[in-house]
């Protein structure tokens, strides 16, 4: 914990840096603290942000000063949790690829010198981690995109991008939870709603976890659009192993 | 039974202390941006802490009451009129069913908070009755308020005891200038000493950019060391971040989750309603205090809040003085 800075936000908040990049280990190491948080409820916490490389613990001063969290996350921090494996989850996403679906499938197809298969089956070859979620509700930053696929952002971004769009943006992909702005290639669309207020869980994923992108056709597209209309759809989640 | 909105005034929500939980997830807490004006506000109904309000930004709704109720005004000044005839604020008032109030431009503030004994009816999403406008959840319908939009009530009306002295006196908001004081850190080694220097003793103003989720100041360059950049990390409410441009933008209500830009500092929480209530061209100077001393002053505003529960709880003294009390009890019969 040596290397862990434990930094003041406020009177209402602290900021909990591990080290200044972004790699899959420093991401475990705060995944594996807030499951502990979680499973030792420290009073007084109201909310967390775990970012790249960073946590932000919220906490309520008339529960809890300053120097007592303090001691508390450096208590935590002594727990070795660097080699439990907390159990992996792996969240299947159905993405429907090219075609009106993905209206810059070709942009990013010629930018990486391949053909939109190659692009749809590398696109799909993997499970990308979770590393936060932010910017907008359930948008999440997922690490692990190839270079190959790497891609500049559009020029003129588009004024409104369809909530399950699935882009690619420099050295990062993802997919929209929302309706928004953005200048993201689009590559293709999911029919599951990554994020629902309605619903009982209405975010899919947490940071720590991966998303693994599976392609459908055109009509099994249609076919799980139904299906999460009618709250009947559930992803696929894998547990502990790849 | 509820209230019909004739006009919406500039930028009307409804907002309690926000939905909190969710930001690991992207979430923003949103919620009331005055917590001090929103608490009193709640307080003098004996509402719960967390009761759903109106916020009204700089110039305030108009609002037809359709069933009778007892409701609490706070915050700016917006020279609030009941029947034409003007309303006190910092006070429990009845409603008739028909009654029209009316708010007008901020006189001295930016935000007023209306309360009510009956209970705005808004469903609980996440947690939460406050409105994500960049979401479009919670509140009413996800949005601001429109013309002829109708917001009914939870309960009938509640009686209130006490209710003579259910008065406090008016905070007054600074005019043209602002101390902030502030709480080093997370991100202030990314400042050089100069920048440092910069920031505590100059002046800066409050621009035009000044909504919701944050407001944007103007005023000398802040140096920063290498680079303002940082990795994303969290943000707070009253976080002060400092992108490349040099100058400070502080972070508010509808703040975003996560940001890439050096946090020199953040604004103590007893601190944020001086500035939410400031206006712009409001020259704001920053003043930095430790950690313990914001903490300190936080929960001392706590024991202020409970002092004012207490001292409306009283029976009114000047229930002695028969023209007072014929004053505000008229309104009942009229």
């Amino acid at each position: 914990m040596q290397d862990i800075r434990i930094l003041t936000a406020g009177d209402s908040a602290i900021l909990l840096e591990f080290g200044n990049e972004i790699s899959p280990d420093i991401n475990r190491r705060i995944t594996n603290l807030v499951q502990l948080m979680k499973e030792q409820h420290v009073e007084g916490v109201v909310d967390v942000i775990p970012a790249f490389c960073s946590l932000l613990v919220s906490y309520d001063p008339r529960i809890i000063t300053y120097e007592e969290i303090k001691t508390r996350m450096e208590q935590l921090l002594r727990v070795d949790t660097a080699s439990e494996e907390n159990e992996k989850r792996v969240i299947e996403i159905p993405v429907c690829y090219g075609g009106e679906y993905g209206p810059d499938m070709d942009t990013v197809a010629k930018h990486a010198n391949m053909t939109p298969k190659e692009v749809i089956a590398l696109h799909s070859s993997k499970d990308y981690l979770i590393y936060m979620l932010g910017f907008l509700p359930g948008f999440s930053y997922l690490g692990g995109l190839d270079e190959r696929l790497h891609t500049p952002r559009l020029a003129n971004p588009r004024i409104k991008i369809s909530a399950g769009s699935v882009g690619i943006g420099g050295s990062q992909t993802g997919i929209y939870p929302l309706d928004s702005p953005g200048g993201w290639q689009l590559i293709g669309m999911t029919p599951v709603k990554t994020y629902d207020p309605d619903r009982e869980v209405p975010i899919l994923f947490e940071a720590g976890d991966y998303i693994r992108f599976v392609p459908v056709d055109e009509a099994e597209y249609d076919r799980i659009k139904e299906l999460v209309e009618r709250n009947e759809y559930e992803c696929t989640v894998h547990k502990g192993g790849a | 039974m509820g209230i019909r909105i004739l006009k919406p005034g500039m930028l009307t929500t409804v907002q309690d202390l926000g939905r909190t939980g969710y930001q690991s997830q992207g979430f923003g807490v949103t919620g009331v941006m005055d917590i001090r004006s929103f608490k009193i506000a709640n307080l003098l109904l004996d509402n719960p802490e967390n009761e759903p309000v109106l916020e009204a930004t700089f110039i305030g709704p108009k609002l037809e009451f359709t069933s009778e109720t007892i409701i609490a005004i706070t915050g700016a000044d917006m020279q609030p009129t009941i029947n034409k005839k003007p309303a006190p604020m910092y006070t429990a008032i009845y409603m008739h069913k028909g009654d029209i109030l009316q708010l007008n431009s901020a006189r001295s503030g930016s935000r007023t908070y209306i309360a009510f004994s009956s209970y705005l009816d808004i469903p609980v999403v996440m947690g939460s009755r406050s409105t994500n406008c960049r979401s479009h959840i919670g509140g009413f319908k996800g949005r601001k308020l429109k013309e002829e939009d109708y917001i009914g009530f939870r309960i009938k009306r509640r009686y209130l005891p006490y209710f003579l002295s259910r008065q406090v006196e008016g905070d007054i908001f600074e005019e043209e200038k602002v101390t902030l004081r502030v709480v080093m850190g997370p991100q202030d080694d990314h400042f050089t000493k100069q920048g440092i220097e910069t920031f505590l003793n100059e002046e800066y103003m409050v621009t035009a950019d000044f909504d919701r989720m944050g407001c944007r100041l103007e005023g000398p360059f802040i140096a920063y060391k290498d680079t303002a950049d940082i990795i994303s990390d969290g943000i707070t409410f009253g976080s002060v971040q400092v992108p490349s441009h040099g100058k400070p933008i502080i972070l508010l209500a509808d703040r975003q989750t996560t940001g890439g830009y050096a946090k020199i500092a953040t604004v103590a929480s007893v601190d944020i309603p001086k500035l939410v209530q400031a206006k712009t061209d409001y020259k704001v100077h920053f003043q930095a205090i430790s950690v313990q001393e914001a903490q300190r002053l936080l929960l001392e505003e706590i024991k202020e809040m409970d002092e004012l529960r207490k001292l409306i709880h009283k029976p009114c003294k000047e229930v002695l003085d028969s023209r007072l009390v014929a004053k505000r009890v008229s309104t009942l019969f009229e």
